[in-house]
Parts: C-alpha cells; sequence; structure tokens
C-alpha cells in the first residue's frame, strides 16, 4: 500500500496527469499585494488630503480572504469627526478643483488612468484577495473597465464646456458603494464626478476597503491635488453621517433597495442631488431562435459572473416553452464543467461569496424553494470544501409566487420560468419592482429590437448579458433606481444648471404625516360683485363651471367640493374642483392607459399636436391674457407677454419632439450600442403658482414631446387659465389621458400623487416643506423627483423656463447593444 | 475506442433552421484561453498529450523524400530524448498522432517509418483534390484508393465548396458517403475548409452533413485557406459532434488545422475539447492537431520545464 501522500504526489506525477489531464492549481502569486499590506503594517487608516490618517481610538475591521478566511488587515471604524475632517478637506479643494480649467482636469484623470494601468496586476490582486472574485475577472473585467473609465471621463472633463455648455459642478459629492465590484463602481462615481469639477469623499463597503485605499495613495501618485478625493471606511452608519452631512453636495449610491431608500429619506428636503443605482431581478429572455449554445454560454456570464453578485444578474431565465427542455439540457450539462474555488487560482470560474451571511442568506433562498417543491440543480467540476463558497445553483419547477423568483438573491442562482410568446415573455420580464437589466436571444432582429424596447430596464444586451463599458450609461428603471453610471447620460448625475445655487432649505422638521392634509372650501359671498341680480333688467351672467380633466373628458371630482378662485381683490372668478385621492387614482389609470400608445406614437404626429395647440393658444391670445390678468393683477402687456411666450415654449418644445430620441454610444462593443430616451412613464407635476399660464407650459410641454402621460397639478391661486387649456387640447387632437389636469389643493394632491406607486415620476414646485414631503415619501417605490425646495424660478428666462434639465427630466436612459456580425471568412 | 461512426439517412431538419451567433461564440472563444491553464507538470503531461495529438504536416509542392523521411523520423520522436528521459515517463512512449502528407508521398512515409521502426504510426494523406477539391469526382475518388494502397490508413478529404456555397447539403453528403466507401478501412477525415465557407451557419451544416455521411473526423481547414483553425468555428464543430453523438450515440472525432503555432494555443484546444465534449475527446482517436510548427514550441516548452532556461531553437532537432 501507498502512504497516502505518495498517492498523491502519484497522482500529480506527469504520467498519471498524462491519463487523468485534469487540470492543476494555477495561483497567482499574491506577493507584491502581501507586501503592500506589509507596507502598510496591515492596518490601515483614513486617507485624507493625500495623507494616511490614523485618529486615535477608533474601532477597526479586520478584513478577510473570504476565500480562506485569512485576515488581511485592520481597518479604521471612522466617526462623525473624521467624517467631518475629511468633507471639510473636500470642500476646500473644491474651491480650486472645481476653477480649474477643463484641460487641466482631463490631465488629472488622464494620469489617473495611466496610473491604474501602471498598477493594474497589484489591483486586480488586491480585489480578488480581499473579495473572493476569480482574479481572472478582476484582471479581465473590473480593472480594465476602471481605466477605460478614467480615459472615457478624461475626454469628458476636457469637453465639458463644449458639451455640458447649461452646466457647473454640484460641489462635495458623498459616495457610498457597495462590494460586489469595489474599485470598478467607486470609479463609475469618481471619474464622472472629478470631471465635472466635483470632489469627492467615498466610503467603501465594510467588506472591501482595500482597493478603495491603494487606488486613493495611486491618485495621490498620480498627482491628484490633496481633497479632491478622501477615502473614509467605516460603518453603515458612518455611511449615513456622510450622506446627512450638510456640506455634502450629492450622494451617490450603490447598493440595495433598502439602503437606497433610507438614502432617499435621509436626504430628503435638503437640496442634495441623489442618485441611486440599486438592486436588480433581470431577465434572460431565450427563444426558440436563438442560438442555444450561445444562450448557455450567455447565461453563464449572465448569473454566474461574479458569483451571481452582479446587480444586473441575468437571476431569471424565461424561455420559450418549445425549446425549455432542450435548453435545460444543455445548461446543466455546461454547468458540470464550471470550477469553483480561490478567486486567485486562474483556472475557476467563481470564487468565493463576499461573506458567511451573504452565503447564508443565498442558502436560505434554495432552502425555501426545496420545501416548496422546486427542482433545485447543483453542479460543479469541483468545489472546495472550506472557504465561503457556494455552487452553481439551477431552480427549475418554480412559479411567479415564489420567493426565489421575485426577490433579489445575490449569489449564483438562477431560477427558470417557461413562456409561450414573444408578449407573454415582455409581461414576464417586466412582472418585477426592478429594472435594471435584461437580456434577448435570438437570431430574428426584428424581434429582438420589439423584446429590447418592451423591456422596462436602463440596459438591454441582444445575445449577451453583462456587457459594460464607459461609454454607456448604466442604471435602472422602476425600484433599481434612477440616475445612470457612464456615458453623457451619467454627467448630469454630477452637474446642475449653470444658473442655479444649491437650496439649503430649514425643513428638516416639518411633519410628513400631516403634509397635504386640507379641509375643502365652504361657500363664500363674494363681497365686491355680486354675480346675481344686477342693475335693473341685465341678466346674470352665466355661471361658469371649471372642472377637470382627465381621460379626455371633463369631470367633476370624485367628492363634489369646489374651491373658489378669485382675483387679487377677493373678487370670485370661478369654482374649481378639490381632487381627492379618487381622482388622483382615476387620472392616473387614464394616463396609464394613454402612455403606452403615446410613447411609441411617431415622434413627427407628436410635433403636429404640440405645434397645433400653439397655434390654437395664439388664436385665443387675448382671451387667455385676460384671464391672466384678472387672476393675477398683472398687467395686459405681461399677461400677453406669459401668453406669447407660452406659445413659443409650445414651439420650442415641439421642435424637441424629434430630435431627442437618443444617439449611438461609442463603447468597445463591435455592434451597436443604442441609448434610447424613452418615456419616463406617468409623471406627476404640480405647478407653480406664478406664472400661471407660462409655468402649466413650460411642464407639461417637455414631458409630453417626449413621449409621457401626465397628471398636472395647475397653480393652486390661479388654476383658471390652464383650466381653460383643455379647449386648446381637446382642439388639438391630444389624445385622451396624455395630459390629465387635477385642481384643488397643490400639496393635498401632490400627497396623493407621490403616495400612488404607479407614478414614475414626480414634479413640485411648491414649498419647501412639500419638496421634502414628495422626496421623502418618493422613497416608498423609488420614484424620481424634481423639487424645487421652495425656491421660485423665473420662468420667463429660457435658461430657467426651457433648459436641457427639461429634458433629462422627462426621459429615462436606456441602452440597448446589440453586437453584429455574421462575416468571418471569406 | 469508441465504435466508428457508420453515418445516417440524409435527414435534412438538421442542416435547416441552424441559428448561429457569431459575436457570442467570439465571446466565448476569447475567454477559453483565460478561464483555463496548466501550469508546472500539468503543462508538461498536457503538452505531451498534444504531441500524441499531433498530424506532423507537410504538405508542400517541394516535398521530397529527403524532408519527409526527416519528418518520420521527428514523429517517431517528437521530444529530444534526454529530455524524454528526464520526465521520467516510464514505459510512456510519445509518438505523435500520424504523419500527414501528399498522396505521391504516402509510400516514403512508410519506407521511413518502417525504417524508423514506427511503423504503428498511421499515415494520412490529403485527398480528393486537395485543397481545392476543383477536380472530377471520379479522380477525387481514385485518389482516395491509390492513396489507401500506397499504405495511408486515415485520408483527409476536402468536401465540394461549390455545392456547400450552393446549398446542395444533400449533395455534399452525397460525395461524402462515396469517398467514405473508397475509404474502405482507412479513416475518412473531412475537410470543411472553413474559410471557404462564409457562414458559421455552413461550418455547422457541412459538420453535419460530413457526419451523417459517415466522416470519422471533422477537419477545420487545409491550411491554405485564408482562415484556418479558430476557436470559433471549433466551438461551432465540436458543438456539432455533441449533438450528432447525443442523436446517435457516434463519436466524431475533431481535427483543427492551419494556423495552430503555440504550446500554450495547444493547451487551450485541449482544454476546449475537455469543456465542451470531455476527457474522451482529446485522445488521438477522438482529437489531432493538424500543425507543421506547434512541435517546435511544445518541445521548447518541455525544455523549460527540465531545465529552467528557454531553448535557442538550433538546440532541437528540426523537422
Amino acid at each position: 500500500m501507498m502512504s497516502g501522500q505518495q498517492q498523491a504526489s502519484d497522482l500529480n506525477s506527469i504520467t498519471s496527469i498524462f491519463e487523468s489531464m485534469s487540470y492543476g492549481p494555477a495561483p497567482e502569486a499574491p506577493n507584491v499585494a502581501q507586501a503592500w499590506l506589509d507596507d502598510h503594517k496591515r492596518d490601515f487608516g483614513l486617507f485624507i488630503d493625500n495623507k494616511w490618517v490614523k485618529p486615535e481610538g477608533r474601532k477597526s475591521y479586520q478584513t478577510k480572504n473570504p476565500a480562506t478566511g485569512e485576515v488581511l488587515a485592520a481597518t479604521c471604524q471612522a466617526t462623525q469627526e473624521d467624517v467631518d475632517i475629511a468633507v471639510k478637506s473636500s470642500r476646500k479643494a473644491y474651491e480650486s478643483w472645481s476653477k480649474l480649467s477643463c484641460h487641466a482636469r482631463a490631465r488629472h484623470l488622464y494620469s489617473i488612468a495611466r496610473h491604474v494601468q501602471k498598477h493594474h496586476r497589484l489591483i486586480s490582486v488586491v480585489e480578488s484577495l480581499d473579495n473572493g472574485k476569480p482574479f481572472r475577472e478582476t484582471r479581465d473585467a473590473d480593472i480594465a473597465l476602471v481605466v477605460r473609465h478614467f480615459y472615457h471621463h478624461a475626454g469628458w472633463a476636457q469637453l465639458m464646456d463644449t458639451e455640458m455648455r447649461e452646466w457647473k459642478s454640484v460641489g462635495v459629492i458623498g459616495a457610498i458603494v457597495p462590494w460586489n465590484f469595489p474599485l470598478m463602481l467607486l470609479t463609475w462615481k469618481v471619474a464622472p464626478a472629478l470631471a465635472m469639477g466635483n470632489t469627492v469623499v467615498l466610503k467603501p463597503a465594510t467588506y472591501t476597503r482595500l482597493s478603495a485605499l491603494l487606488f486613493a495613495e495611486i491618485c495621490a501618485e498620480a498627482g491628484l491635488p490633496p481633497g479632491v478625493f478622501n477615502v473614509v471606511t467605516g460603518s453603515g452608519a458612518m455611511g449615513s453621517m456622510l450622506a446627512g452631512h450638510v456640506d455634502v453636495d450629492k450622494v451617490a449610491f450603490t447598493g440595495s433597495t433598502g439602503v437606497g431608500q433610507t438614502l432617499r429619506r435621509l436626504t430628503a428636503g435638503t437640496g442634495k442631488k441623489l442618485s441611486l443605482e440599486l438592486g436588480g431581478k433581470s431577465p434572460i429572455i431565450v427563444f426558440e431562435s436563438a442560438d442555444l449554445d450561445s444562450a448557455v454560454e450567455g447565461i453563464i456570464d449572465a448569473i454566474y459572473f461574479n458569483q451571481g453578485q452582479v446587480c444586473s444578474a441575468g437571476s431569471r431565465l424565461l424561455v420559450q416553452e418549445s425549446v425549455q427542455e432542450k435548453l435545460i439540457a444543455k445548461l446543466k450539462e455546461r454547468m458540470t464543467h464550471l470550477r469553483v474555488g480561490n478567486g486567485m487560482d486562474k483556472v475557476i470560474d467563481m470564487g468565493a461569496v463576499v461573506d458567511e451571511s451573504q452565503r447564508k442568506t443565498i442558502d436560505e433562498y434554495v432552502e425555501e424553494a426545496r420545501k416548496e417543491g422546486a427542482e433545485v440543480y447543483q453542479a460543479s467540476a469541483s468545489i472546495p470544501e472550506k472557504g465561503l463558497f457556494y455552487p452553481p445553483t439551477l431552480i427549475t419547477n418554480v412559479q411567479t409566487v415564489s420567493r426565489v423568483v421575485v426577490e433579489e438573491i445575490f449569489g449564483p442562482v438562477l431560477v427558470v420560468l417557461p413562456f409561450r410568446t414573444a408578449k407573454e415573455a415582455v409581461a414576464l420580464g417586466n412582472n418585477t419592482i426592478y429594472g435594471l437589466g435584461g437580456s434577448v436571444w435570438t437570431e430574428q432582429i426584428g424581434l429582438a429590437l420589439e423584446v429590447a424596447l418592451n423591456i422596462k430596464a436602463g440596459a438591454v444586451w441582444v445575445n449577451a448579458h453583462n456587457l459594460f463599458d464607459a461609454a454607456a450609461g448604466f442604471g435602472g428603471y422602476k425600484q433599481s433606481g434612477f440616475g445612470r453610471d457612464g456615458g453623457k447620460e451619467g454627467l448630469y448625475e454630477y452637474a446642475k444648471p449653470k444658473w442655479e445655487e444649491r437650496a439649503r432649505p430649514a425643513v428638516q422638521d416639518s411633519n410628513l404625516k400631516t403634509f397635504g392634509a386640507t379641509v375643502q372650501s365652504r361657500p363664500t359671498i363674494d363681497q365686491n360683485t355680486p354675480k346675481i341680480a344686477n342693475k335693473q333688467g341685465e341678466l346674470p351672467t352665466i355661471d361658469r363651471t371649471y372642472k377637470m380633466y382627465y381621460g379626455g373628458a371633463q369631470k367633476r371630482p370624485d367628492a363634489p367640493y369646489s374651491r373658489p378662485i378669485t382675483s387679487p381683490e377677493g373678487k370670485v372668478l370661478g369654482h374649481v374642483g378639490e381632487a381627492n385621492r379618487k381622482d388622483v387614482r382615476n387620472a392616473v389609470e387614464a394616463a396609464h392607459k394613454a402612455a403606452p400608445g403615446w410613447g411609441k406614437r411617431a415622434a413627427h404626429n407628436r410635433a403636429q399636436i404640440v405645434y397645433y395647440m400653439a397655434e390654437n393658444l395664439e388664436l385665443r391670445r387675448d382671451e387667455f391674457a385676460q384671464n391672466i390678468v384678472e387672476m393675477t393683477g398683472k398687467t395686459l402687456e405681461d399677461a400677453q407677454l406669459e401668453v406669447d411666450l407660452s406659445t413659443q415654449r409650445l414651439f420650442h418644445w415641439g421642435a424637441y419632439c424629434d430630435k431627442y430620441g437618443g444617439s449611438v454610444q461609442e463603447t468597445t462593443l463591435y455592434g451597436a450600442t443604442v441609448k434610447i430616451h424613452e418615456p419616463v412613464g406617468v409623471i406627476g407635476i404640480c405647478c407653480p403658482d406664478d406664472f400661471p399660464l407660462l409655468g402649466f407650459v413650460s411642464l407639461f410641454a417637455p414631458a409630453v414631446i417626449r413621449g409621457n402621460a401626465i397628471i398636472i397639478v395647475p397653480s393652486q391661486t390661479h388654476p383658471l387659465a390652464a383650466l381653460n387649456f383643455y379647449q386648446v387640447f381637446d382642439t388639438s387632437d391630444l389624445p385622451a389621458g396624455v395630459v390629465n389636469i387635477l385642481t384643488g389643493d397643490r400639496d393635498h394632491v401632490a400627497k396623493y400623487l407621490t403616495e400612488h406607486q404607479d407614478i414614475q415620476s414626480m414634479w413640485y414646485f411648491g414649498s419647501a416643506e412639500g419638496s421634502r414631503f414628495v422626496e421623502y415619501t418618493s422613497a416608498e417605490n423609488v420614484k424620481r423627483t424634481w423639487v424645487n425646495y421652495g425656491i421660485p424660478r423665473d420662468w420667463a428666462n429660457p435658461e430657467q423656463g426651457q433648459g436641457e434639465e427639461f429634458l433629462y427630466q422627462s426621459i429615462q436612459c436606456k441602452n440597448i447593444w446589440i453586437p453584429m456580425g455574421d462575416i468571418f471568412a471569406n | 475506442m469508441a465504435a466508428r461512426n457508420t453515418g445516417m439517412e440524409f435527414d435534412s431538419s438538421l442542416v435547416e433552421n441552424v441559428h448561429i451567433n457569431l459575436a457570442a461564440i467570439k465571446r466565448r472563444a476569447e475567454t477559453l484561453g483565460t478561464r483555463r491553464c496548466v501550469k508546472k507538470q500539468w503543462q508538461a503531461a498536457w503538452l505531451l498529450r498534444a504531441v500524441t495529438c499531433i498530424d506532423l504536416t507537410t504538405l508542400a509542392g517541394d516535398d521530397t523524400e529527403s524532408n519527409v523521411s526527416r519528418l518520420c523520423f521527428k514523429a517517431k520522436q517528437p521530444i529530444r530524448h534526454d529530455l524524454i528521459q528526464a520526465l521520467k515517463l516510464g514505459d510512456l512512449e510519445i509518438n505523435c498522432g500520424a504523419v500527414c502528407v501528399y498522396p505521391n508521398r504516402v509510400a516514403d512515409c512508410a519506407k521511413y517509418l518502417k525504417r524508423a521502426g514506427a511503423s504503428h504510426i498511421p499515415i494520412a494523406s490529403v485527398a480528393t483534390g486537395f485543397p481545392t477539391g476543383q477536380t472530377p469526382l471520379k479522380t477525387r475518388l481514385e485518389e482516395i484508393r491509390l492513396a489507401v494502397s500506397e499504405g495511408a490508413s486515415e485520408i483527409d478529404i476536402v468536401i465540394n465548396r461549390t455545392l456547400a456555397l450552393g446549398g446542395d447539403w444533400k449533395g455534399v453528403y452525397e460525395e461524402v458517403k462515396l469517398m467514405k466507401e473508397a475509404c474502405g478501412e482507412a479513416h475518412l477525415k473531412t475537410i470543411l475548409a472553413v474559410g471557404e465557407l462564409g457562414t458559421l451557419a455552413n461550418v455547422r451544416k457541412a459538420s453535419m452533413a460530413c457526419m451523417m455521411a459517415g466522416a470519422d473526423f471533422i477537419k477545420t481547414s487545409t491550411g491554405k485557406e485564408g482562415v484556418n483553425a479558430n476557436f470559433v468555428v471549433a466551438l461551432v464543430m465540436v458543438r456539432a459532434i455533441r449533438d450528432y453523438f447525443q442523436l446517435t450515440g457516434f463519436k466524431v472525432g475533431f481535427k483543427p488545422a492551419g494556423g495552430i503555432r503555440s504550446a500554450k494555443d495547444a493547451c487551450t484546444w485541449l482544454s476546449l475539447m475537455k469543456e465542451e465534449l470531455g476527457e474522451e475527446w482529446m485522445k488521438n482517436d477522438l482529437f489531432r492537431l493538424g500543425a507543421s510548427s506547434l512541435l517546435g514550441d511544445i518541445e521548447r516548452q518541455i525544455f523549460h520545464y527540465v531545465t529552467g532556461r528557454y531553448a535557442a531553437a538550433h538546440e532541437l532537432p528540426m523537422a
């Protein structure tokens, strides 16, 4: 008998390998990374002002290699005091950084790209050690994308003056990033932020802090001025300190939907910008017309890339019934070849998951599905016994009601649902609160594009999954968040209109519970000019009843209460309905009925309708002007100017109907990456009180021309101009339900609009308290918001009343990746 | 050894509704070499295995007895004797999978392999108007018979690209079937000449037509077309082999040829077979590498494994 050792060495002899043709280990050497950790005595402080800062008496967090459990280093748990120091440093740096020339900033970003490239291998190793993910992925995906991102954004820094003419920097950015792509995702924040002239305080995720600290050192080496990029490490609570810091002007977050909602509430009403890139449950839709073998590879890329810890992971496989059996058989066979192991080994497909708690969560989901009677298939060619490894998992025999189908698992777990037709595939694909990504597999281009357009998600890949590039924005629809990382579309998250100063309203103690409560109006006796019983023999004027307007028809309020609308002198000009939550419900329904058709309508046709509105408004110029005079007490001249500006504005937006559909992105893809500016959906809009007509037109027109359906609340005090406008809509062939007008107490209606789960965005031009309420309440379904924090704007000024900002708010970006190629030889 | 493919009736459904996505296959092909690699003794073992799968080839107008004889002796002893000794392989003898020549050189091979004491190494002959196939069917078939009678036990034929590009897959099938008959006991390798088929869908269809006609191997290319063996066409072909196996139970071999030069690529080719078809397809009864200069690079790598130093070309016996 051979001893165990002999046996092992025998198995590893050339002759036995020659027979077995097994793979041996191929570990990447960690020596340089280990030396870097040793340079820091395996004890890291915070990186502020290009210096290592080690405040006394802080708790520390031991960061581990999830593949082995080996402690890599101690890191610092920053406190409020540390956050203050970091933000102060970035604020100071902002003063000079934001004033640098575009070219100077471009040189800095270029230098960062260069220096990251110089340390590509070291960063890749550190990232793999700290996160557990395969070194192959950090080397070929994560860090390669980091480099690409900085080069790309060096370009945006250079071009800011020409390409972002209406925009300026925001200030100090608080960036909070997750552990799944630690350096790549921080780059997605830092690169555009710096390019647009902001400075950044970054909080890396608890589990994965090392690459951020290394990167900070590299930035300093690259010559980035002190304070432009600071790193503070700490707990989730410290993240809230950063987000809540009064001198942080914008919070950029990637992470879970739950934390995203917390941040929305935390920053509500403060005047801070916010972008959220959250969770997902992205579909992979495979049609019978697909190259099934390639689809199998795509599925592997979609769900097992980075152990499934990818926000855009394709975690729901929707497969056409006719090829389900064939595809699943191929997939199961393919899975037996997947190798799971230490991330530093170059012969693996999947590494360790990030932490024991994560592994446990994944396992609980899978076990629950098993208990429900689902079929769980787990296979792999190799998996270590120790370490935080989870096998590639495929779950069949599940239904839409299962938790594994509904919730984001964030692990290597794929669920399968069959579909019968393309229409059903789209319905199943969209049957989720998320909307981050999705892929479509078919060789029929017509089918592919139609499904891609119908999937409500920020990125749709045709015959591929999980392709990323700096030139294409990444981000979500629905509860996957708002804002984009990458591309020109991503720059807007780090810029604000030049004319605008950050609002800093003091409303943090406003009562959110009682906001929008209202007691409807009771009858009033008009003291000045009684309508009835005039002079002897003269007839009383016919009562003018202003109704609300939705679904293309005039509607009485659900509960018939009315509010008098008076002139500045107190003269009652008419009564309008008091909308309540049921009116909101009805109007939203009407809007949703109209939205899909309106969004698909030819742009030329939408333009015709808007020009026609202008034509009809012009015809009634005097009447509208007179009405404005009566309501506001403006001079006739001013009122006429308001009508004329409204007509101009309709022309302005009419012109944009067919000129803002999107563009082709210059990504590294061989093929076309097409950015589509899709409608946001149904938008709730509360209009300002000043400029009762121009404010109304300025807000509804951009929304409508970009294909949204809206529920709009005109000026609370002067709503009659807007109500007169529904006759303009009717005579201009605007389809029913595209514009819906509710009147009454603005904040009361705003409350129910914001609380409605099926409104995709809420625009609010009212009080600071209302702005806070809207932002806070929108967290529930992560709807987009646009509020004024109680600060009026000059609607007559084109910069303020019709800037690019309006387009930004009226669309959401979808990037469709269409790889091409059939020619390979003669 | 698996039962030889006897082929099947032409089934048109296997050459219809073919969906192949080049871009997706390219992505898979690009990561084959980065997802898998072998180091140390694994690398040495894999390289030796690769050597045993090489069809050591010379297919040139100026081939004569002298270079063909050199080729035969090199096939017998592909790695320098002292290096093999150092690897401690025991009884394991490393020869190339075959020598591959034009029909006119088959007799030379038979003579010199015998002289080298290596008559067990198969002689593969190209045939059927190689490389273009633009000769009458009658002479193409006769060429096979002559090569076999001279001592070739493997015949590498080229398919009729005129028929293929015209979409006449039944015609391709019929011709290959006749060629299989002409081979008799000799193994039939069908060269698809992928570089002249225009699309990957055609590569798949040609693979299927050849296998249905009874091919023992399907082979990528002659080495004379603009596009030769690459991982993209390979994926299409090995997946066709897999599907054909699942359909019929016959295991058909795969031979990439043309442009395979580096030892690292040889390991990736083996890994491709392992990942897509399994270990059975990594032996020379189901896998061959058609190459001439590849062996030199492998020998250099083995030299490095044994000595820790990189060899100069003149230190290794040329083929």
